[in-house]
């Protein structure tokens, strides 16, 4: 009974039901005996707990109440959303598998389409490709990365690494018109692309701007804008004004691959695509990375301009003249008042092959963008 | 307002309700729920608000719309999260403020209030009415036993206080448990 008669005591403590004297002797035995001290703190504990629910009870309750009122007046609406709300639900919850068959359906009519249009239509429509390589797949951007990185830690002690890091999508060939870094391109590679870089044999790569861009010749300019780039002089090759002649041999250097690939032909025709006249045709090897090489004949001089080939022939490429780089020279005098000097001395004539191409080489080089 | 809900005022939440429960139903349905779950977790965040407005250091930085719309945002991914059924893209219609922790708080408050209600509902009748009458309604001893058919308040007295021995010892050893 004694526990009886402290609980008692505690709530009427904690309501504050007691005289200032009992108050004071109830807090004096408190002091006094720990243990009664402890039953003490116990006790209001769950007495506060015991409030607290009793709060949360009642609330809950009002809220119900409230709630159903609501309901009843109609301002809330559990029924309005329930088929909406359903249907969101399902979507939301179905939405991923939805999107795979969406894709695959996709998928399977483009493929169906092309299947389609590959096997029934193969007439003798004459089509031709631009000679970009946009395929630059994964593998590729990660040989590269590896590259660099090789390079990056064997030449980081002599060369500080100002080397732009950026993915490319695509990969063209373009070449020197003169040694301040002018390069000369397709206008179909830099038309589309957001950023270009060139590197050279050495792997240095460096950032270009395109300073004239001809989509009717398919000529473009390119000029290094990195302030890494050093002018280059010697160019050994030149550009005739004449026209060049039938079966006359050529060969090229390009980048239908990361390593520089060379390539032999003939002249065919001295006209291009549907009887172009300010291109030639040529039979020669070449593959998407191509864009942008430079036609060269025997005695070194640049005749031309690869560009495209026939989709659905075999050996049929058309270069554009080299006169047009003339015209190229002229509207970018013209427009941006720089002054483009192609290089007047020829250095290749009389070589062999061999020797022609490993002076050739340092004056090709990798177009990328994106 | 506040005040209001904090004395549980019928007049104050309906006002609230008014003002934002078709918000919070809008956030709840749009992202996965149905009208009910909107139901549960306005409650649930009306209850955190409550918790908020009843401690006194209580200040509110921003509007109860703002407010109740980030409990109930953070308390509908957490069930989310619970059923697997996490939507990261979850969409926001409304100013958020962090809750985080007050959410922690409440959910251990309701833990308490789960357990205190367990607790209350395990020792079984009269206890529980007598409890509850005595604790929560704050009835007097008299009044009780007149209630409970009593002959007198000190035997009301004494039936209560074994009923209270009874519900601590239950209520303690299961606190004891859950720390």
């Amino acid at each position: 009974m004694e526990e009886n008669l402290l609980l008692d005591a505690i709530e009427r403590y904690r309501n504050g039901e007691m005289d200032d004297q009992e108050k004071a002797f109830f807090e004096e035995l408190r002091k006094n005996n720990s243990d009664i001290d402890q039953i003490v703190v116990d006790h209001n504990f769950f007495l506060d707990e015991l409030e607290k629910m009793s709060e949360i009870k009642a609330l809950k309750h009002t809220l119900n109440e409230v709630e159903s009122k609501l309901v009843n007046e109609g301002v809330i609406s559990h029924k309005e959303g329930k088929l909406q709300a359903k249907l969101v639900y399902l979507w939301n919850r179905s939405k991923r598998t939805i999107a795979v068959a969406a894709c695959i359906a996709g998928i399977v009519s483009i493929s169906t389409a092309t299947f389609v249009s590959k096997y029934s239509e193969k007439k003798n429509v004459s089509q031709i490709t631009p000679l970009v390589d946009n395929k630059l797949n994964q593998f590729e951007h990660k040989l590269n990365q590896i590259e660099h990185k090789l390079n990056d830690a064997s030449a980081s002690a002599a060369v500080p690494a100002v080397k732009p890091k950026f993915e490319a999508n695509f990969r063209a060939t373009g070449f020197l018109a003169d040694g301040r870094g002018y390069i000369i391109t397709n206008a179909h590679v830099v038309d589309n692309a957001k950023n270009l870089v060139v590197e050279n044999k050495k792997g240095e790569q460096f950032f270009a701007k395109a300073v004239y861009s001809n989509p009717i010749t398919d000529l473009a300019i390119l000029k290094i804008t990195d302030t890494s780039f050093r002018k280059v002089s010697g160019l050994p090759y030149t550009f005739p004004k004449s026209s060049a002649e039938l079966a006359e041999p050529i060969f090229t250097l390009g980048y239908p691959r990361e390593e520089v690939v060379y390539g032999e032909g003939y002249l065919s025709a001295k006209s291009g695509y549907f009887g172009d006249t300010a291109s030639y045709q040529i039979s020669i090897s070449v593959n998407p990375g191509n864009s942008g090489g430079p036609v060269i004949n025997k005695n070194g001089e640049v005749i031309g301009i690869i560009s495209s080939k026939e989709t659905n022939a075999d050996g049929v490429v058309f270069a554009i003249k080299s006169k047009n780089i003339y015209d190229a020279l002229r509207a970018v005098k013209k427009d941006k008042a720089d002054t483009i000097k192609l290089s007047s001395s020829n250095s290749l004539k009389g070589l062999s092959r061999v020797q022609q191409i490993k002076k050739l080489e340092d004056f090709v080089y990798k177009v990328k963008g994106n | 307002m506040l005040e209001g809900l904090a004395a549980n005022d019928s007049n104050a939440i309906e006002t609230i309700y008014r003002e934002n429960y078709t918000t919070i139903q809008a956030f709840i349905v749009k992202n996965n729920g149905y009208p009910d779950d909107a139901k549960d977790i306005f409650q649930e965040a009306m209850i955190v608000l409550f918790e908020k407005a009843k401690s006194s250091s209580f200040v509110l930085t921003c509007q109860i719309k703002t407010y109740l719309y980030s409990v109930c945002r953070r308390l509908w991914l957490k069930k989310l999260q619970k059923q697997n059924r996490y939507n990261p893209s979850i969409e926001m219609i409304e100013e958020t403020i962090p809750v985080e922790d007050e959410i922690e708080l409440h959910q251990k408050r309701n833990e308490d209030f789960i357990l205190m209600e367990n607790t209350l509902s395990k020792i079984g009748e009269p206890c529980k009415s007598l409890l509850e009458a005595f604790y929560i309604h704050k009835k007097t001893m008299p009044e009780i036993a007149d209630a409970f058919g009593y002959t007198n308040a000190d035997n009301a007295k004494t039936q209560k206080y074994k009923c209270l021995v009874r519900l601590k010892k239950i209520f303690f050893a299961q606190y004891k448990n859950t720390d």
